[in-house]
Order: C-alpha cells, then structure tokens, then sequence
C-alpha cells in the first residue's frame, strides 16, 4: 500500500517535470489569452457568488483583455454531463466548457473518464503561495488533485443558529441529541447525497469512533458494519426528534437557510463559517444568527477550478484561474460582505502590501472566533461516502 | 427519435462514452433495487390521475353550473393570467401559502394559534402528495377550462344548453347531457397531456411533492445528474419506466372513460332534469374561487417577495418594501430576457405554420385524420424530458449544432408544437366546412377561403394555440440548458439556478418576470381577437 503509494508519487513528479519542461511560458500564455472567450461553468445558485464572479469576470477584461461568461448552473454535473456527452460525440476541441467550479464526487467522475486538462495548476504563476502545509489542498475529498484543479477556497461544517433563541448551542453529538429530544423538530440535516447531509453523516461517524484510522482507507463490509454501527444507533436516536420527525428534508444548504429565517428550526448545519455574515448582510438571515464549530473541529474541504480536456479557451482559462488565484481576488472573496469564504493562500508568506488585503478585512460580529472552530478534520477514504450514503438510503430514504 | 434511442441503449448497458458496450440487464436490477423505488413510482401515478380527475372535475362542474352566466364570461378574464404563470412560481407561492411557516399560519399566528414559532407539521411535501396535488390542480383547471371554452366555442354549446333549460332541465343536468359528451372528445388529447404531465412532473414535484421518498421523475433527474456517471444506466431504465408509467395511466384513464360513459349514457337518456341544482353550482363556484384564490394568493405572496425586506415569521407583512432586490437584478435580466423572447417566438412561430399547415392539410385530405399519427405528436409530453435529451445532446454535439440559436429553438419546437397542436387541432377540425362551400359559391379561390373566412373565424384559436406555445417555450429549462450549452441563458435557466440558492426575494423576482412574459402573451391573445372582432358580434359571442 505505502509502496504503491509512494510509486504513485514519483510517477506524477515525473510527470510533473514533462509537463514542465515542455510547458509554455507565461507570457506566452498571457498573449494567446488575450481576446479569447472564457465560459466559466460555476454552480449559479446564490447572488453573491454570482456577483463575485462578475467582478471577478470584470476585472479579467480589464487586466488581461479576456471575457468571461458565467454559465450559471443549477448543479454542477450539468457541466459534466455536458463534457461527457462531448466526448461521446467526439468532440475533443472546442468543447464548451472552459473552466468549471467542482469538487468531490464531481471532480471523481471527470477524473476517472478522462474530462480533464492537465496537470496544469504548476503553470499558475500564484500556486506559489498556496498553504499546502496547513490545508488539504492537494487532493479532493481523498481523491489526488494532481494538478488538475486549482484550488480556489476553503470550506468548512459548522452549526448554524439563531442566538435569541438558543444562546449556547450543542457543539457534540452526545449533546445534540439531548437538545434534540428537549427541542422537538427544531434541529434539520438536509437529506444525502446532498454534500452537507453526507458531511454531517461523516462528521458524525468521525466524532462517534473518535476518528479511527480505519476510515482513512476502504473497508470490508464487516469492518463498515462495525464502524458504523453507533452511527445508525445514533441516527435511530435522533430522527424521532428533528424537524418532521425525519419523514421529510430540506433540499440542502439554502433551504436550511431559509428553516433558519422562518423560525422553523433554531438549529442547522453550514459549510461556511462566514455562513451567518454573509446570510445577515444579504438580508436573508436576521442579525442574531451565528455560526459555531463542532467540539474538537469539523470536517472541511477545498473547492476547486479545473479545465475540461477539450475547453477552447485554454490559456484564457488559465489566466483567469491565476487572477482567481491573487491576493486581491482571494481577499476579496473572504470578505464577509463579498462572500465570506475562507482563502487558500498563505498569507504569512505574502508580500506585507498583499498580507494587508487580508488583514484589513473587517470581522463581522456573527463571525466564529477562531478558537470556536477547532481544526479542519479530514475526509474520510470515498469509500466510506459512499456505502455511508446507500446505506442511508436504505435505511431512512425509503419510507 | 434518435434521442429516444440514446436513452434506450444505455438502459440496456449499452454507453459507450462511459466504457459499456456490451448489452445487459444490470441496469434494469439497479435500478429496481433503489430503496422505495416502488413506492416513488406508486405516488407519481397517483398523484398524475388525481390530478387530473379534480382539475377536470372542477373545470367541468363550473362550465356546468355557470356556463353562459356574465359571472362566467367574467372570470374568464382571469384564465389567461393564471395559465400564463409557470408551474415553478406557482408551486413557490403555493408553498409560501400552506408551509407551517407560511403566509396562511402567519394571518393566525400568534393571535389565534399562540404559534411564536411555525409548528412541526408537515404540511408541503406531506408523503402522500396532496399539497403536490393541490399545486398542480389550480394551474390545470385554468388550462382545461381554455380548452373547453376553445372546443365550446365551435360545437354550438351556448344554443345547445339554452334548447336543454327550455326542456326544463337544470342547468348543470343540461349542460352534462346536452354538451358535455360532444365536447369531451375534443378536450381528451389536453386531459391526456394533464394526465402525463402531473405523473411526469419535475420542478413542482421538488418544490410542494414528497421528499422521501421523491415522485419517480424526481429521482431520474437526480440520478441522470449523479456525479458517479455510471448511474445513467438505470437513470435510462427509470426513464423507460416513467414512460410505460404514463401508458399504465392512460389505460386507467381509458377504462375510466369507458366506465362514465357506460354510466353516463344510460343517465342521460333517463330523462331526469334536476331542475333545483343551486346548492351544487354554488359548490362548483366556490371550489373555483378557492382554487383560483390559493393561486392568486400565493402569487400575491410572490409579489410581496420580490421587493420584501426582512420578512419574518410570524409577521404578516414585510418590515419594508424596497427595489434593492431589483436594482441588483437589473443588468443580469436584460441578456436572458432578449433570449427567451427570441426563442419564444421563434419557436412558436415554426409552431404556428407547422400546425396549421399539417391541419390544412389534413382537412382537405380525403382520407380524413391522417395527422392523428398516433402518440408519435406527443412522445414529447409522455417521455421524460430529461430521459431522451442527453441522447439529443450527443447527437446535436456530433453534427456541431449545440449552443447554436437554431438548436435550441428547434429543441424547443419539439416542446412547443405538440401543445399548440393540442390547443389547435380541436377547433381547426370542428371547424364548419360549410362555410367554405358558401365562400366558394360566392367566388373566393379555395386559398381566398382559408385566409378571409377560415383563418379569421380561428382567430380566438390560433391566438390562444400561439400563447400556449409561447408559455411553453419560456418554461423551458433543461432543452435549453442542455442543447444551449449554457451559451443562450433565459430567464428559466437563471431562475431555476437561482432557486438553487433558496432566496426567496430573488427566485420571487425572477418569477414575476418570468410570469410577465406569457402573461403579455396571453393579453394580446385576449385583445386581438377582441379587437378584430370588434364589429362581429357572432364571433364577439363565441368567446
């Protein structure tokens, strides 16, 4: 196992240094970008993401005179699904994607069949300063990025409430539960495989075997038996007292937001720690929501940016990845009135004028003191993704 | 067709872009062993055929108990309104309505219930569909009720009803035996295609329907968008499915037929009159005012989100009104907006001549309906959309055609056709050719009929067939996603991927722009017959 691994390794530094020996340079890249139409596929569901790509999009014009489109999706495996239907039909050039907002299971997929340019994030002038030593930046829900997707922000699993009506919020699953049962149908989980259901699902088989090697990698039946035995004991706990007694779940993410908003729970999940500002200052939450870590940290991870094999515009690709990339992009994305999401450079090891952008952003009060969070816990192997979610399903989906 | 078939193979395992090449039935087992598979296949077809007998049972009662009443030609008014709005933004309000945190409970609340905060009931997405039902039923009625008033217009109904009240009948017993069978068949296509749509129905069903588990058609889109691609396999089975799904309820629906008209005949000729009817046609009545009420509620509820700011349970009413939503909204609409009325006419204008040419054609054929092809017209409307349109995809991809302006306008058409088809053909063929022979007595050319006497005589048809298709195309998502490539955004593409976001002011806003569009459709189909007819009171009175 550690062998092969570390086999793996050495095969994608070689590859690594073909790459770069034959890459282009920069400059080169910056030139054939110029004039060149960028279509950005990126998940369209929230205004201000949309409206930080269209600054994002503007900015990009003007520095290096290629125009960005936003392709606004729905969910993200339209793109893919699109790339693959290229595929099949041929298409190896020309496609219509040419840089894509995925991560997980998505990125997985396009992984595994081929759908993607690359390696190419050891072309980005910025990738320097990336915290590698600090944030799972180089793989993707346990699945190697390789190189073929840049990192773009860090997410993580926190608690989402409302403080006038709960002031201190269960931050175990031992204590959640006891809430629950005190406060009927006031705490909801969206249902898997929505990607927040599936975290909680996962955070909670972490917290419950106190993070056991053996979900680092794949299991046998029986050893996922055993480990995931006091996870439906405690699901069988806890669904008599969420939100519809588990006969129904929100869709995900936003429509927990907005059980937080109408009062119909005081008790939610997020997967931004910035959730409760940037909710507050669209006008969606009200301004005594907060966002609060699990005890002992949660599970976090990376979205990524990539470039399917046959995008069009693929230096325009590139550069636009590199300027998303930039101190300035970066500290304007964690901006809480911007959107609020946590960056994947180092700002330690910028220039003082770029460490400044960060610095200067304002904290906004429902923002968790760092001391709430606790440290980002890593996924669990795929593996366990998925027979967690299927065996969900089997157990609770079907009613 | 060929999209039809790159959704068959791949049922069969047979995908080649993913590796599958040989032919197997594992996604057939697959797909069967999904957990509470049958029980989302068993709440799809029963919310399709409840849906359809309460939407036709209302539409019918209330032509029954007010037909020819000046209330009646009234409330007509307000069909084209109601069927303009998108079934999205309607199931939106109506979940704004009955939600526990909902704008009924907030009218209550705390005052009446002591609710501070909305109760745990589950209200929408109730397990057996009913608030699904209800979402769907007040959109049908009007739909229906148009198709009726259309088919009415041609088949004599007012004379027929005022022969049976001179008879002594009641008025509802009336106009059940004197209009009713001669009008059903023109109207059964449109009750099919209510039929097919409530089994197969996907935004609605994920807006008001069950969530666990999901109706059928919920649960094929999500499987054909799983990250792991290889569930497209039994995706492709399910889709297979859901089409044999909406055949097992046309059957149901034939043997119903069957039934009411074996019951129905022997009581219209019985003779009975029911001459005291008042307390049934003031049900009727007051089920339409309901229904319509929910709707315009809801829809008001929509309206109060779009400019709400700060809305919290259990307060009535916004803290303020504000443009903030809109002024941030602006400048994204313009693009989409040029793009959904392109498409929207477009197709509807390949529509229009497609349809009145095959129906031209037909009249003058002597062989009769040759254009009844069968369901072949309506495989669009029975088959999931999102079953047959990756094989589309591929295909449009292989002959360079995607995101093309023209693709996805002739993407469209295959949507958009066979309801304006459907809205036309009942009154294009019940159409009296007699009065061709008279204008061809009086010297017109068989072309100088059909454009100075036909044409005008269908102008009330041909304007309604042109506003349905022109609804139809502007609800178009996935067609246009797909085929679009995302090049051609409309105003559904961004309202759906806004409706992923869960703010409710901005899916509000994109709603009622979305609903303007059909609405000014439906106002000028309203108005240029009026106007046309201006001078003729006949065609005035067949309205």
């Amino acid at each position: 196992m550690i062998a092969s691994r570390r086999f793996r390794a050495l095969l994608a530094l070689i590859a690594v240094v073909v790459e770069s020996a034959a890459a282009p340079d920069w400059a080169d890249i910056l030139n054939e970008a110029r004039g060149q139409t960028v279509y950005w596929n990126a998940w369209g569901g929230d205004a201000r993401v949309n409206r930080h790509i269209a600054w994002a999009a503007a900015a990009a014009q003007q520095a290096f005179g290629i125009e960005v489109r936003h392709v606004k999706l729905a969910d993200t495996a339209d793109a893919v699904s699109r790339v693959l239907a290229e595929k099949s039909a041929g298409r190896t050039s020309g496609g219509s994607v040419d840089l894509l907002w995925v991560n997980g299971e998505n990125f997985a997929a396009m992984k595994q069949h081929g759908l993607l340019y690359g390696p190419f994030v050891h072309l980005l002038p910025n990738h320097h300063w990336l915290d590698t030593n600090n944030l799972p930046l180089l793989s993707d829900f346990t699945v190697p990025a390789d190189g073929l997707e840049a990192p773009w922000s860090v997410a993580q699993l926190v608690l989402l409430f409302d403080r006038d009506r709960l002031t201190t919020p269960p931050r175990t699953p031992d204590a959640l539960l006891a809430w629950a049962r005190a406060h009927p149908g006031r705490f909801a989980y969206p249902r898997p495989p929505d990607f927040l259901g599936t975290t909680f699902l996962k955070q909670l088989l972490l917290q419950l075997t106190t993070n056991h090697p053996a979900l680092g990698s794949p299991a046998t039946a029986a050893e996922f038996q055993r480990w995931t035995t006091p996870l439906w004991q405690y699901l069988d706990a806890l669904h008599p007292h969420v939100w519809r007694q588990a006969r129904a779940f929100p869709g995900g993410g936003p429509a927990l937001v907005r059980l937080l908003a109408d009062a119909e729970v005081d008790l939610t999940l997020a997967f931004s720690p910035e959730a409760a500002a940037s909710g507050i200052l669209s006008g969606q939450l009200p301004g005594t929501a907060r966002t609060t870590g699990f005890e002992g940290g949660s599970i976090g991870n990376v979205s990524f940016l990539a470039i399917p094999f046959n995008s069009r515009s693929r230096s325009g690709a590139l550069v636009l990845a590199n300027f998303l990339l930039s101190p300035v992009a970066q500290a304007r994305k964690q901006d809480p009135s911007e959107m609020g999401a946590r960056t994947v450079l180092a700002v330690e090891r910028l220039d003082p004028a770029d460490r400044d952008l960060f610095e200067r952003l304002p904290r906004h009060e429902a923002s968790p003191s760092p001391g709430d969070l606790g440290p980002l816990l890593p996924e669990p192997h795929p593996y366990w993704m998925d027979r967690l979610e299927q065996e969900w399903e089997r157990r609770y989906g079907g009613r | 067709m060929a999209g039809l078939a790159g959704t068959l193979l791949p049922a069969f395992g047979y995908l080649p872009a993913l590796g599958r090449g040989g032919f197997s039935l594992e996604p057939w087992h697959r797909f069967a062993a999904l957990p509470g598979i049958w029980t989302s296949v068993g709440r799809s077809l029963a919310t399709g055929i409840a849906t359809t007998l309460v939407s036709l049972g209302i539409a019918v009662a209330l032509c029954a108990a007010w037909h020819g009443t000046a209330w009646f030609r009234h409330s007509q008014r307000l069909l084209a309104p109601l069927l303009s709005v998108p079934h999205a933004a309607a199931a939106f309000g109506i979940s704004f309505l009955l939600a526990p945190s909902g704008w009924l409970m907030r009218w209550i609340s705390p005052s009446l219930t002591g609710f501070a905060r909305p109760p745990d009931w589950l209200t929408v997405h109730d397990p057996h569909g009913i608030s699904l039902t209800v979402g769907l039923v007040v959109k049908e009625v009007p739909f229906l009720l148009i198709m009726m008033l259309a088919a009415m217009a041609q088949s004599d109904a007012d004379r027929s009803r005022r022969v049976a009240l001179s008879f002594g009948y009641g008025p509802m017993t009336g106009w059940l035996k004197g209009v009713f069978p001669r009008l059903y068949p023109q109207i059964r296509l449109p009750v099919l295609a209510v039929l097919a749509y409530g089994i197969s129905v996907v935004d609605v069903a994920m807006i008001l329907g069950p969530t666990n588990p999901h109706p059928l058609a919920v649960r094929l889109v999500r499987l054909f968008n799983d990250p792991d691609l290889s569930w497209r396999l039994p995706a492709s089975a399910g889709a297979m499915v859901q089409g044999v799904l909406v055949g097992v309820g046309i059957v149901i629906w034939t043997g119903l037929e069957r039934w009411v008209r074996a019951a129905g005949s022997r009581w219209v000729v019985s003779g009975r009159r029911h001459p005291e009817d008042r307390a049934l046609r003031f049900a009727a009545g007051a089920v339409w005012v309901l229904a319509t009420g929910l709707l315009i509620a809801g829809l008001a509820a929509m309206g109060l989100w779009a400019f709400a700011d700060g809305w919290r349970f259990p307060e009535v009413w916004p803290d303020r009104l504000t443009w903030t939503t809109w002024e941030r909204h602006a400048d994204g609409l313009r693009a989409p907006l040029v793009n959904t009325l392109s498409l929207a006419l477009g197709a509807t204008g390949m529509a229009m001549l497609l349809a009145v040419g095959l129906l031209e054609a037909e009249a003058r054929s002597e062989r009769g309906s040759w254009t009844r092809f069968g369901g072949l017209l309506y495989l669009p409307l029975i088959v999931p959309q999102v079953a047959f349109l990756f094989g589309a995809q591929i295909l449009l991809l292989s002959a360079a055609m995607d995101g093309r302006w023209l693709a996805v306008a002739w993407m469209h058409l295959v949507f958009v056709f066979p309801y304006v088809f459907l809205t036309l053909s009942g009154a294009y063929r019940a159409w009296d050719r007699r009065f061709e022979s008279v204008g061809m007595c009086l010297g017109a050319s068989r072309f100088g009929v059909f454009l100075r006497v036909k044409l005008p005589m269908l102008l009330r048809a041909l304007t309604a067939a042109a506003a349905v298709g022109f609804s139809v195309s502007v609800g178009q998502y996935l067609p246009t996603l797909l085929i679009g490539g995302g090049r051609l955004p409309t105003i559904t593409t961004e309202a759906v991927a806004l409706a992923a976001g869960g703010d409710l002011r901005v899916i509000a806003l994109h709603a009622l722009v979305q609903m303007a569009l059909p609405l000014m459709a439906f106002g000028l189909a309203v108005l240029i017959p009026g106007w046309q007819f201006r001078n003729r009171r006949a065609l005035q009175a067949a309205s």
